[in-house]
Parts: structure tokens; C-alpha cells; sequence
């Protein structure tokens, strides 16, 4: 993100862009943990969805879909909060390897 | 009662790209309570987590009017933009039947300790404000100092666990009972794990005329040292033992108990599931967990007695 000059911001400071946030990835706070999303015994309940802190699980007509990896935090509440007893498990942490 | 699916519609005010720390409580409480109300929203915020973890200079997360104030004067500042809104009507500036709801946000610090003074002025001139405070029982944002929130035994930066002390030594402040005392129309406890009591207890929040209260507990992975998978299952754990009990109070007195859990839990357990608790669970110090145990056995008796008298009357 690039920062403003001194004389192109606003009066007061005021930010004139709601939600500019979007543009911020915050992918890079996963340390070596991301969940993988697997629609097969996914029942729709949408506890992830609502104890997600980062919104980062996708909706699409009432259905998940899949889990936005630009801003997963990789805290794994998903994960712990999937009340699916049944193996695979619709959300599950894998390992992340990060190729330099 | 509104389902999750129909939650996950509604647009969503407080978007990704913050930088809270992972598994924070905060956003899932402002996903929840922002969507309780159609009207257009103003928000004043107190300094804090929320307010510097998302207006990353030059970014914001939020998609609505928004004001950051000092730690101790956000509702006082609201008090001021009430006013405003008011004068812009009285101008023609605005349509004089346009609802606006007005909404203060504060952590801990900002309305146990340093806001105490301005929250409680708000409240005595009958402000129409909802003032939510998402309490993770310490000063998180400036590294962990002990607040008034933070409950007997736990270590701070500031009351350090080791050979001379336990942790803190003093209770917490009840401060919904607090503000119950102001007798305003409404005062709520809850917590994000019940996630279908907080949107209707901020729902009638938003619906009251006149000052609201909310205290949501904030389960703060960091600085509480717990796992960052396991915060919404500890929020849980706080009400199973009745650490954090869901409550509300109707115009300071009419009490009732939202959640009763069917076995109540010991506190250990609660303990136990963060390493801020870690020297409790040492025999020398067995008599501060005794102590908690007391009590929070105290304050639970209180509670349900509270609600049973007012169901007699």
C-alpha cells in the first residue's frame, strides 16, 4: 500500500474511503497452520462463518463455499468450532508450506 | 429469532483486512451486533484494540460514520454528535424523521477505569446511545497492565505472578450492576459464543430509547495466553462455570438469567484453560482458587436470587 504525501490528504485527516481496509492482506499472520475447506459433509450450519474474526469464509447462495486465503489469520476457530462429527471433517488445519 | 444464513446476507459493516491478532474476539462481536439494526449507524470508539487494529493509517475497516476518541471521553463525544444531528435537523439539513442510531464502542479500560466518569455522565442525561464494551479483563493494546476487569489471580504485566504475589489479588468490578444502578432502560451481559442472545439483546439495545448498556466478553488469545483455536470455546467455558454469567437487567431492576447452565462447572476448569491461571493450579496457591470459587458462587447466588425476587413481585 502506498502512502499519501503530506498535501494530498483530507482536511482533518478524514477518511473518505470505507472499507479501504480490503486492499490490507492480512494472509501473512498464518504461521505454518491453514484450513482447507471440503464441501462433502458440510452441513451449511455456518458457525465458521459467524466466529470467523477475519470474514474470511466465502458465502455463496446460502451454501459454503470455500475459505478466502487473503485474509485467513489461520487462527483455526473454523476448525475447532465445526460441530461435523463425520471423517473428513468439512474444515480441517493442514500444514502451510510457503515457497520463497 | 433470525437464522445465520439470513445473518450472512445482511452487508457486512466492519470488513477483513484489520489487523487484530488471530482468533480476537472483537470482530465476531461487531459482526454480530452490527447487523442487529437497519437505521444508519454512527460510531464513537474509544482507544483501545479495536480502534487501532482497524484504521491502519492509511486504511479503515469500517463502512460507516466513525470517530476516534480518547480513552476516557467516547461517550461524551457522542453526547456532542447527538447534538449535531439534532442542530442539522433543526437546520433543514437533514430529514427531521430520519433515524439515526448512535453507537459508542469501548474496551475494557475505556469503560471500567478511565471512561467510568463520562459513560456514567451520558447515562444520567439520558442520552440515546447504545454503549458496547467488549471486556477482555486487561489492557491488551498497551501490552497487558491489570485493569479493573481483569479477575482475582490472573497475571499481568502489571500484577506478575512469582514468589511474593498470586497474580492480581482484587476481585473484578461488576460493572453491569453498575450501571444498572444508573437505572437506565437496559443493561446486558453476554458473550460471543451465544451468538443468538448477543444479536438479540443488541437488537433490543438498539431498539430502547434512551442509554444501553451491552458488556460482551472478549476472549483475547494474546494476552490471556490460550490457544487461538480454542477462544470462542473458552468464552463458553466462562459461562459453564459461571465466571461470566448471560444476564439482563430491565430499568435497573427486573433481572433475568438468559443462560443456566445444566451442571455448573468448577471454576478450575476455567483456569486451567489459560496460562495467565498457570500458578493458581500450584498447591501454595490453592487458597485463591478457593477464594475465586467463593466468589463466583457468591455472585451466582446473587444473581438467580435478584431474578427470583423479582418474579415473586
Amino acid at each position: 500500500m502506498s502512502l499519501k504525501n503530506w498535501n494530498e490528504l483530507t482536511m482533518g485527516g478524514v477518511n473518505l474511503e470505507p472499507g479501504s481496509s480490503l486492499k490490507n492482506f492480512t494472509a501473512s499472520y498464518r504461521s505454518g497452520q491453514k484450513p482447507v475447506f471440503n464441501p462433502d459433509n458440510c452441513i451449511n450450519c455456518f458457525f465458521c462463518w459467524v466466529f470467523c474474526p477475519e470474514s474470511a469464509i466465502i458465502v455463496d447462495r446460502e451454501k459454503i463455499t470455500g475459505i478466502n486465503y487473503d485474509y485467513c489469520k489461520g487462527c483455526g476457530i473454523c476448525e475447532n468450532e465445526c460441530p461435523v462429527k463425520k471423517n473428513p471433517k468439512p474444515i480441517l488445519m493442514v500444514e502451510e508450506i510457503v515457497e520463497l | 429469532m433470525i437464522s445465520l444464513k439470513e445473518m450472512a446476507k445482511k452487508e457486512d459493516l466492519f470488513v477483513s483486512g484489520h489487523e487484530m491478532c488471530p482468533g480476537c474476539g472483537i470482530p465476531v462481536i461487531l459482526k454480530i451486533v452490527l447487523r442487529t439494526t437497519k437505521c444508519p449507524l454512527v460510531v464513537s470508539n474509544a482507544s483501545g484494540c479495536l480502534q487501532s487494529a482497524s484504521t491502519n493509517f492509511p486504511a479503515t475497516s469500517w463502512k460507516l460514520n466513525w470517530i476516534h476518541t480518547a480513552v476516557e471521553n467516547a461517550a461524551g463525544t457522542m453526547s456532542g454528535i447527538q447534538a449535531t444531528y439534532s442542530s442539522l435537523k433543526k437546520q433543514g439539513k437533514l430529514p427531521v424523521d430520519k433515524k439515526i442510531k448512535f453507537l459508542v464502542i469501548g474496551g475494557d479500560g475505556a469503560t471500567y477505569d478511565s471512561g467510568l466518569r463520562s459513560i456514567s455522565g451520558a447515562m444520567e442525561r439520558g442520552e440515546d446511545f447504545v454503549y458496547l464494551c467488549y471486556d477482555n479483563q486487561l489492557y491488551a493494546c498497551s501490552g497487558g497492565q491489570r485493569s479493573s476487569a481483569t479477575p482475582m489471580g490472573a497475571a499481568t504485566t502489571t500484577s506478575p505472578s512469582g514468589n511474593v504475589l498470586p497474580g492480581k489479588l482484587q476481585p473484578r468490578k461488576n460493572i453491569s450492576n453498575i450501571f444498572a444502578a444508573h437505572e437506565i432502560p437496559y443493561v446486558a451481559q453476554s458473550a460471543p459464543w451465544i451468538w443468538q442472545d448477543l444479536y438479540k439483546k443488541a437488537e433490543r439495545a438498539f431498539e430502547t430509547t434512551g442509554p444501553a448498556y451491552l458488556n460482551v466478553l472478549n476472549p483475547c488469545p494474546s494476552m490471556w495466553k490460550a490457544p487461538a483455536n480454542k477462544s470462542i470455546e473458552i468464552t463458553k467455558l466462562a459461562a459453564d462455570t459461571c465466571v461470566w454469567p448471560i444476564f439482563e437487567i430491565k430499568d435497573g431492576t427486573k433481572v433475568t438469567v438468559n443462560y443456566k447452565p445444566k451442571k455448573k462447572l468448577p471454576v478450575t476448569l476455567w483456569l486451567e484453560s489459560q496460562a495467565r491461571f498457570t500458578h493458581l493450579l500450584k498447591v501454595e496457591n490453592n487458597w485463591i482458587v478457593k477464594k475465586i470459587q467463593e466468589e463466583v458462587d457468591k455472585d451466582w447466588e446473587f444473581l438467580i436470587s435478584s431474578e427470583n425476587k423479582n418474579r415473586t413481585n
